[in-house]
């Protein structure tokens, strides 16, 4: 032990320094933890746009793909269907989809690009469970509106545009996918129109 | 002989303190001599730690984390693998075995103010370890790969998503992909075998420590150490081994009985233990008809469901855990034990008890718009005993507590 005088403030910036130097370089060392954890270039790829066939599809059908491992729906609505979504506007949280839940091309009552075509990722917005297609049965659930979606899980309800109704869990409209007409029968999912 | 051995001690001794730590925590360790069933569910808690590390050491010889053999791996353990079947179910079980043992321990705590001072750290060493266990038994829940396990995990990683602005951003880090797949499973399984394994063991380390620096409470509520011998030996007190050692293989008798009923005769708990969706491989087109959690999340999840907002519900079920924490804070009353207090706060315990119990099993069942109104009254009662205890304890009228412990 020397006994020199201490420089107190001398010692104190060393300190805070070492502390500073060691707290930036435990920071620096957490974002590979941290990075790691996202989706990896596989999941990534895997999450490549599809391609649906819809000329098969029968009116009043729903068809299920799979895009990013979620269902996405295609219903080809009936005219008693489309005739159907203007006259609950006032049993909706959002009507005219103001919610950022689908492409701009899709903000429309109909929440599509050909009012005939609807295709939505089936998923609730409440809790991510998979409503169910209730096609004329839907009158148990809402008085007055023949067709829609339920969801299990807790009770949310979805018109036959996938915008949910007033009182339900789910706080938001169903989700719209990117998503364009390829040619008359085929769609690609995950995809807006010239993207590249 | 005898010699050598106590020079072996002596050796040890020496270099660590062995017999020293043993008398402190055990041989010597002076606890309330009036331990009734109650003081039971602690050494149980440790006993079903050990068998679920056990076990679970044993299924991972066996199992495979992968979305393509996780599910496969489980039945191939069940049916191929000499007493798979048995590690599995004692797995199992005893995952639900440790939420009854827990939820019992603290109700315990809560019934004889083993929370209050000088005991506030220990209660949120336990809190810990009850918040990990969740933890555990949430992410063990996905690793069979059923259908429950697969939307039962989208269900509680999407609660993530109500946090605004960056919720969709976490629940993709979470997932690791834009669905719950592979990745998922994998970084769970790590988590759940050896990260939080290891933080649990550190957290019941801490809180036997925190428990012996105080010394156990007891049904009177009296602190034991006030009343010393001249020796310094509490008047109260008696030595840990061998009379609790003794009583406690006495409970775990009892609770081996029960135990094995269920696992050789009932080893899916009537559907609650093991949800019968769950014999299904997971399916992400496809969601069961009725999610429910596990039964031991059920009272919070009524909670979650009972608030018509996603992330309102989201909010609650944090507070309804997080106001446990505070337990210690909010009541400010000096007398411990229920015995001594007033029938207030006996009949604010027993609601307490009983809006836990009912949330429980409106949480399981499918939500109903009867049983919604039903599931917001409880969440009420379930908070109002919290407002409740902090409003009247501070001036309650409490009963004369004795000098000595009774009984």
């Amino acid at each position: 032990m020397s006994n020199a005088p201490v420089d107190t403030g001398r010692r104190r910036f060393l300190t805070a320094a070492t502390a500073v130097v060691g707290g930036a370089g435990a920071v620096a060392v957490a974002v590979p933890f941290i990075k790691s954890w996202n989706p990896s270039a596989k999941a990534k790829a895997a999450g490549a746009p599809v391609e649906v066939n819809i000329s098969k599809v029968e009116p009043g059908q729903l068809i299920r793909v799979e895009w990013r491992g979620k269902p996405v729906w295609v219903v080809r609505r009936t005219d008693d269907i489309l005739a159907e979504l203007p006259k609950h506007n006032d049993q909706l949280r959002d009507p005219n989809s103001e919610e950022d839940q689908q492409p701009e091309y899709a903000k429309n009552i109909y929440r599509s690009i050909k009012e005939e075509f609807f295709i939505a990722v089936g998923i609730c917005t409440h809790l991510g469970c998979s409503p169910t297609y209730e096609h004329n049965k839907f009158e148990q659930y809402v008085e007055g509106i023949r067709s829609g979606f339920f969801c299990p899980c807790h009770g949310s309800k979805f018109d036959m545009s996938g915008r949910v109704f007033q009182g339900v869990p789910a706080p938001l409209n169903l989700v719209i996918p990117p998503h364009h007409y390829v040619d008359d029968n085929t769609i690609l999912v995950g995809k807006d129109k010239g993207e590249a | 002989m005898m010699t050598m051995l106590k020079n072996l001690q002596g050796w040890i001794d020496a270099r660590i303190p062995m017999t020293a730590t043993y008398n402190r925590h055990v041989g010597q360790y002076a606890t309330p001599k009036n331990f009734n069933f109650w003081y039971f569910f602690g050494s149980l808690a440790l006993l079903v730690l050990v068998n679920q590390l056990l076990t679970g050491i044993w299924l991972t010889m066996n199992y495979v984390p992968s979305a393509e053999g996780a599910f496969a791996s489980v039945e191939y353990i069940m049916r191929d693998v000499e007493y798979g079947w048995l590690l599995r179910y004692m797995h199992s079980t005893g995952a639900s075995a440790f939420f009854i043992v827990v939820y019992l321990h603290m109700f315990r705590g809560v019934i004889y103010g083993s929370y209050q001072k000088p005991r506030e750290l220990l209660w949120l060493f336990g809190m810990l370890i009850f918040l990990v266990l969740m933890a555990e038994a949430f992410m063990g829940y996905l690793l069979p790969w059923g259908q429950m396990s697969f939307w039962g995990a989208q269900v509680i990683i999407s609660l993530f998503g109500a946090i605004p602005v960056i919720g969709d951003d976490i629940t993709l880090w979470i997932r690791g992909d834009y669905v719950i797949s592979g990745a998922t499973l994998n970084r769970f399984f790590a988590l759940h075998v050896i990260a939080l394994p290891l933080v649990l063991v550190v957290l019941v380390f801490l809180h036997l420590i925190a428990l012996h620096e105080v010394g156990s409470n007891n049904p009177d509520g009296i602190e034991i150490k006030k009343n010393k011998d001249e020796n310094g030996w509490p008047v109260d007190g008696i030595p840990f081994h061998p009379y609790y050692t003794v009583k406690d293989i006495m409970g775990v008798a009892g609770f081996l009985i029960a135990f094995c009923w269920v696992l050789f005769y009932l080893p899916d708990g009537g559907g609650y233990f093991l949800e019968r969706p769950n014999f299904e491989p997971a399916n992400p087109l496809k969601t069961p008809e009725h999610i429910a959690p596990v039964w031991y999340f059920t009272p919070f999840y009524a909670i979650l469901r009972a608030v018509p907002n996603k992330l309102g519900g989201v909010v609650m079920m944090g507070l309804s855990i997080a106001v446990l924490f505070v337990l210690p804070w909010l009541d400010r009353c000096k007398v411990k034990s229920v015995r001594y207090r007033s029938m207030f706060h006996k009949l604010n315990i027993g609601q307490f008890a009983v809006s836990f119990i009912i949330l429980g099993y409106l949480g399981a069942v499918p939500a109903t718009p009867e049983l919604t109104i039903a599931a917001r009254v409880f969440t009420i009662t379930y908070f109002a005993f919290f407002f409740f205890l902090w409003l009247y304890s501070k001036n309650e009228k409490t009963k004369p507590v004795p000098e000595r412990l009774t009984h």
